[in-house]
């Protein structure tokens, strides 16, 4: 059996040490500008506070892993390069990378530092896996979360790396890395800037009727009766009319959230290292309570006793869950 | 000289259609490069194969150079294999749209294509080093980071490519959403995507135009247009401009940007023709200039 680390998301240095103190193996973050794909206003960590993540995190034997995953524009990618070398001197265990560029620079100017390939670099086959393994050593692969578990079983057997799955938060259903929705609306990138349906575009109008209509820079990505609960207005979990939906349907995906904590067990039998939760943009309670539950259901299966899923079916009660691609390729 | 060229129809046109459009092509647009091959659904594939052939030599003949593309997105077994089956060919030239092409390319010439996120002069650079001729940039990328990208590419005495005409691809999925429009999975779509070979159009729920949907692409509503913006492109080094088959007279599109190239034709003359072939569809090039993607920056050339 693999190790099954728990990789936890640290969107603050109070979410850090929540993360840490409720049992995360390794924590995830990134800088405060345009180098990762969680740039969202209020989060991430000042190079001060990064050094004293990466104390506070080792202290504890928890990891600390930087993510650089977003593309850099030509013309900008100092950035990138500067993020790099600054969390290579604070002693990050790991780098999160998506582009050639940046994976090449710090494969040649940081040979030490252990490379792990982003979601963003939408590596979905062994071939493609292989290609970042060969050529700038990456040590392990996040996978798009658009796999059954015996695709994972079977990738698993064919590639020379560590496999990192989503197990718990935001599902998206657009290769990572290729889309640009969100620039195409608001003129901010996902890629080049790290920002998906910003807050700072989001507009609720209520109309005399009570219905409430959620915006997206002044487009309506989905109305709510005035009983429903309206929701954020992500692009692709919004409801929109085609010819053959005259009524509005959700056209990409529901917005629902990846609960995976029943498949657990399986994924661990399949080989997979590390488990990923999503939410660096989440409360510290949220961290908390998501990791301290993870915790417990990995170290019992690991130890052959009974994981009590309840506790983490009940995390994401009252809401829309699912268990996305891992369980069927129905959903394609 | 700049060159133009055709990229790959995106979308799920009969064998019919495209022998029609690709021997219309042949003899009468001023088109330098031919891009083919499926890079949306490998499930559309064997639908073109049987053509595939003739329609290479047909082009060549005119005297078009031909490029074969590959899959943007590869994750099926009959994925992989088509990927490496293309990646394999000595004869023609291929244009990768996905790392595992690259994996079975090895340091053989390729082109890169626009969904490998080939973003700044780093990542140009590697590629360049790996055995790429050419790279096509990916739609949001700004006007200034074109310029530093295209000088980059053009150092390393490779081809730079941007596109200039029709709907921009704006995400790839594993989920097949004509499939879903109706009620169906990828596996039984039945090829519902035929009906629409200009892509399924999306409206907000107030009625506003505002994405297309071709299979597990989301594509732009409006088609970009830069013919006001092919003379700042060719001279920032950018060496071909791509256009997109849609369901308008491309020979006609074609020609228009190729008379706005060489000065034969004035810009306002051009614009407004180039209205008068695209009459149901709305232009953008909100990207270029650095803004949201689906708006239309006027220009001071038209002013």
């Amino acid at each position: 059996m693999t190790l099954a680390e728990l990789i936890c998301p640290a969107g603050t240095p109070a979410a850090l040490r929540t993360a840490v103190e409720a049992g995360a193996d390794a924590v995830y973050c990134g800088f405060q500008n345009a180098t990762n794909a969680r740039n969202f206003p209020g989060l991430n960590f000042t190079p001060d506070e990064l050094a004293e993540a990466v104390a506070h995190a080792h202290r504890h034997g928890t990891k600390v892993l930087l993510a650089l995953n977003t593309y850099p524009p030509a013309g900008k990618f100092d950035l990138w390069r500067d993020a790099a070398d600054l969390g290579a001197r604070l002693g990050v265990d790991a780098m999160i990378v998506a582009d050639m560029g940046v994976a090449d620079y710090i494969a040649r100017h940081h040979p030490q530092m252990r490379l792990h390939l982003s979601v963003q670099a939408a590596a979905s086959s062994p071939e493609a896996i292989r290609y970042y393994c060969e050529h700038f050593g990456v040590k392990r692969v996040v996978l798009p979360r658009i796999l059954t578990i015996p695709e994972i079983r079977q990738i698993r057997t064919e590639i020379p790396c560590e496999i990192e799955t989503f197990i718990f938060g935001n599902h998206g259903l657009m290769v990572e890395g290729r889309c640009s929705l969100t620039n195409y609306l608001t003129g901010q990138s996902t890629n080049m800037d790290g920002v998906c349906s910003p807050a700072s575009d989001v507009e609720y109008i209520r109309s005399a009727d009570g219905s409430m209509a959620s915006r997206l820079a002044g487009f309506t990505i989905d109305t709510f009766g005035p009983q429903e609960m309206a929701g954020y207005p992500t692009i692709c979990k919004g409801r929109y009319i085609a010819p053959s939906q005259p009524d509005g349907y959700y056209a990409f995906e529901e917005p629902v959230s990846l609960n995976l904590s029943r498949l657990l067990p399986e994924l661990i039998d399949a080989g997979v290292h590390a488990f990923k939760i999503e939410g660096r943009q989440r409360s510290k309670s949220y961290v908390r309570n998501v990791v301290r539950a993870f915790r417990q259901a990995v170290d019992d299966i690991r130890a052959g006793r009974h994981a009590n899923m309840a506790d983490l079916i009940a995390l994401t009660e009252g809401q829309k869950q699912t268990q996305g691609a891992f369980e069927t390729k129905k959903w394609r | 000289m700049t060159k133009l060229t055709l990229g790959p129809v995106a979308y799920h046109w009969s064998a019919d259609m495209r022998r029609d459009f690709y021997a219309r092509i042949a003899d009468e647009a001023p088109i330098d490069d031919v891009y083919l091959g499926e890079v949306i659904c490998s499930k559309r594939a064997p639908f073109q194969d049987h053509d595939l052939p003739a329609t290479i030599e047909r082009l060549q003949r005119a005297g078009k150079t031909v490029v074969i593309s590959t899959l943007a997105e590869v994750m099926l077994k009959r994925e992989r294999t088509a990927t490496s089956d293309l990646a394999q060919m000595d004869s023609a030239e291929i244009e990768v749209n996905n790392a595992a092409g690259l994996y079975a390319r090895g340091q053989r010439p390729h082109r890169v294509g626009p969904f490998m996120n080939a973003y700044n002069e780093a990542t140009i650079a590697w590629m360049a080093g790996q055995g790429a001729t050419h790279i096509c940039l990916p739609p949001e990328l700004p006007a200034p980071s074109i310029a530093i990208a295209a000088q980059t590419a053009q150092a390393l005495g490779l081809g730079v490519e941007v596109q200039v005409f029709g709907r921009v691809s704006l995400a790839v999925s594993a989920r097949c959403y004509h499939a879903r429009a109706h009620g169906r999975s990828k596996d039984n779509c039945q090829f519902v995507c035929e009906n629409d070979p200009d892509g399924m159009p999306l409206r907000t729920r107030d009625d506003a135009p505002i994405l297309r949907v071709n299979g597990i692409q989301t594509q732009s509503e409006s088609y970009l247009s830069l013919l006001p913006e092919t003379t700042p492109l060719a001279a920032d080094g950018v060496s071909h401009l791509r256009l997109m088959p849609q369901m308008v007279d491309m020979v006609a599109v074609a020609g228009l940007f190729r008379a706005v190239l060489d000065q034969h034709l004035p810009l306002t003359e051009a614009e407004h023709r180039l209205k008068t072939l695209c009459p149901d569809t709305g232009f953008s090039n909100g990207f270029y200039h650095g803004q949201a993607g689906y708006r239309r920056i006027a220009n001071a050339l038209t002013a």
